[in-house]
């Protein structure tokens, strides 16, 4: 979709580490690479998924480009600035620029606020607006996530989770954001009312014309709302496609596997299992060269001390492996 | 997009999909669960009948506090002076009715001067964490290891006697503990999601530590702050008792206490009647501080 334009948002070769242990003298001596060296670009009006299994980065991703966490290398270009090592105090205007829905509709609205002071909030730290704008407004769009006036009245605590998602949305929107980082908006949803917060979501970024970042673990939900994926392993991106392309034509062989995992609900169909086997390494000790020549069926000594280069298999589809393909 | 079924947002399967839970007040819930606890609402009461005695004390004296009756010198409780009288004849009841303002305000006063210090050192400390978590713990270590009476008392030997000093006294030893208190409630608040949310949506520090912070230590404030009244009504008529305090002719519950230990073998009363009502008192601060506690924690409901 519109590869052509300008990217809203460009992620290049970004890093970031974590230290754990310490040594006697209090000094780190252990990393975790949380996300290495990753690069994509996200264009206006699309939406761009990040799937892959737990810790493989998604999250600290999205972090990193709302810059909760500062990256350690890289740059991520936002409409053209680079924000990556912005100060504190630059980065907070542009906050209301890209907002960001959370997994947790727990614990992510606070407890003590009442609805309608959550949804304003962002338009009270980021507009002129007077209380009363601030209130039709919030009571707009209570509406438009599909919830009534009145709820704007009461606290978190007695809504469900799928109706505290929708109060995060609503304020994610308050502020008019370009861009709309969901962080697994509905993995803590059930089925039924996962299925209705990301047709809300899909409803918001028409009416809006938003762009998301959408991160997930989920394949099925990944596939119902994305234009383009990239495909996470141990902080690497391992593959980006549009959408349909990557689930008829997974190239890389990480992709292959996590698609064939997926359940298809009809006896009927055989599938061919692709196993990878082993365990997850440690993403304190990343494995030199390829980071899955460890779990790869198709690994050789070229994996194990090159790192593979990111090749355009097609056009938009990008891979990154030695020897991609069936 | 890739779908086009786009529907009118979502009142409609909002309906059939997720039920409202019907709205419970929470002030409500509160109190129904703290009236469960006897001991409680019984400190409740006693601490609202003190404070209605501190306001309107001075009014209601069946005497004057401060007459002297050479006729009734050291009497005993009787029907014209319930409490007894003592060395000048003073009426012992009107003494510790308008005392009441004295004792309560001094505590009340020092302990919130002491709060107020010790949420701003504890919330800095803890939501900024580092050097300066550091350096204020540090110094609240160096005062926890004074014995907190001999802290006040040698605050209020350098700065000199009087209510005011004492209270000054009071609220110093006031402030490490309660910094101490509201840091570690911080650092569990800072922990929460809505949180880091706060920061996403472009919160300063300065709002994240005030709105979404410090309300969540308020249980921890509220409850030690109680409790800790009758520890300063205590200390403060303890330190009056030595003589750090008020000056002999104020009634004030630790100074009637201290004068009448002169006259303990002839006329009990006068150390009785005082140091009956200092206990009520702080035994009523200190059951509904636990009871507060006890409704506001999770666990225990």
């Amino acid at each position: 979709m519109a590869a052509e334009n300008k990217p809203l948002l460009s992620v290049r070769n970004v890093s970031k580490q974590f230290p754990v242990g310490k040594s006697f003298f209090g000094r780190p001596n252990k990393w975790v690479h949380a996300v290495n060296n990753v690069s994509f670009d996200i264009y206006p009006g699309e939406t761009f998924s990040l799937v892959g299994e737990s810790g493989c980065g998604k999250s600290t991703t999205s972090r990193l480009i709302n810059r909760l966490i500062e990256p350690d290398e890289g740059e991520i270009v936002f409409e053209g600035k680079d924000i990556a090592h912005l100060p504190e105090k630059e980065v907070r205007p542009l906050r209301s620029e890209m907002q960001m829905v959370f997994q947790d509709p727990y614990g992510s609205l606070n407890p003590r606020m009442k609805v309608q002071d959550i949804i304003g909030e962002p338009m009270l730290i980021h507009t002129k607006m007077s209380p009363g704008e601030r209130l039709k407004r919030v009571h707009e769009l209570l509406g438009v996530v599909g919830l009534s006036p009145a709820h704007g009245e009461r606290y978190p605590h007695e809504f469900s989770g799928g109706q505290r998602q929708r109060i995060g949305i609503a304020r994610a929107l308050s502020v008019n954001p370009k861009l709309i980082m969901a962080d697994e908006p509905v993995s803590a949803l059930d089925v039924s009312i996962q299925a209705q917060v990301l047709n809300l979501l899909r409803d918001v970024q028409e009416e809006y014309n938003l762009t998301y970042l959408f991160i997930s673990h989920d394949l099925a939900v990944v596939e119902m709302i994305s234009d383009r994926i990239g495909v996470m392993y141990l902080g690497h991106i391992m593959e980006i496609a549009p959408n349909e392309e990557l689930y008829a034509d997974p190239q890389h062989p990480y992709t292959q596997a996590l698609l064939s995992a997926v359940p298809v609900a009809d006896p009927e169909i055989e599938k061919k299992h692709v196993l990878i086997e082993g365990d997850l390494p440690s993403p304190t000790n990343i494995p030199k060269g390829c980071p899955f020549h460890t779990r790869c069926p198709r690994a050789t000594d070229k994996c194990k001390g090159e790192v593979p280069p990111t090749m355009e298999v097609k056009p938009g589809h990008f891979v990154n492996c030695h020897f991609p393909g069936k | 997009m890739a779908d086009t079924t786009t529907k009118t947002p979502a009142q409609g399967e909002f309906a059939s999909g997720e039920e409202l839970p019907k709205a419970q007040g929470r002030a409500k819930e509160f109190i129904k669960k703290f009236l469960r606890r006897k001991t409680a609402v019984l400190g409740f009461i006693v601490i609202i009948a003190i404070l209605v005695l501190a306001v309107i004390g001075p009014m209601i004296t069946p005497y004057d506090p401060n007459a002297y009756d050479y006729s009734a010198i050291l009497a005993g409780p009787s029907a014209a002076h319930i409490w007894g009288t003592d060395e000048f004849g003073r009426d012992v009841f009107s003494r510790i009715i308008a005392g009441t303002q004295l004792s309560i305000g001094t505590a009340l006063t020092a302990t919130l001067l002491g709060t107020a210090g010790g949420v701003v050192l504890g919330l800095m400390a803890g939501f900024f964490g580092g050097i300066l978590d550091s350096i204020v713990m540090r110094i609240c270590d160096v005062m926890f290891a004074f014995p907190s009476i001999l802290l006040a008392i040698a605050i209020v030997a350098i700065i000199g006697p009087g209510i005011t000093n004492i209270m000054i006294g009071l609220a110093v030893f006031t402030v490490p503990s309660f910094a101490r208190i509201i840091r570690g409630a911080v650092l569990e608040v800072r922990g929460e999601l809505y949180v880091e949310v706060a920061k996403s949506i472009g919160c300063s520090s300065a709002r994240t530590m005030f709105v979404h912070v410090f309300p969540g230590t308020m249980q921890a404030l509220i409850v030690n702050f109680t409790m800790n009244i009758g520890g300063a009504i205590l200390s403060a008529s303890s330190l009056s008792f030595l003589g750090f305090g008020a000056s002999v002719t104020q009634a004030e519950w630790g100074a009637i206490l201290s004068q009448g230990r002169n006259y303990l073998a002839i006329a009990p009363h006068l150390v009785l009647f005082p140091g009956l009502v200092i206990f009520i008192t702080v035994l009523a601060f200190n059951l509904f501080g636990d009871g507060l506690r006890d409704t506001l924690d999770p666990k225990l409901n």
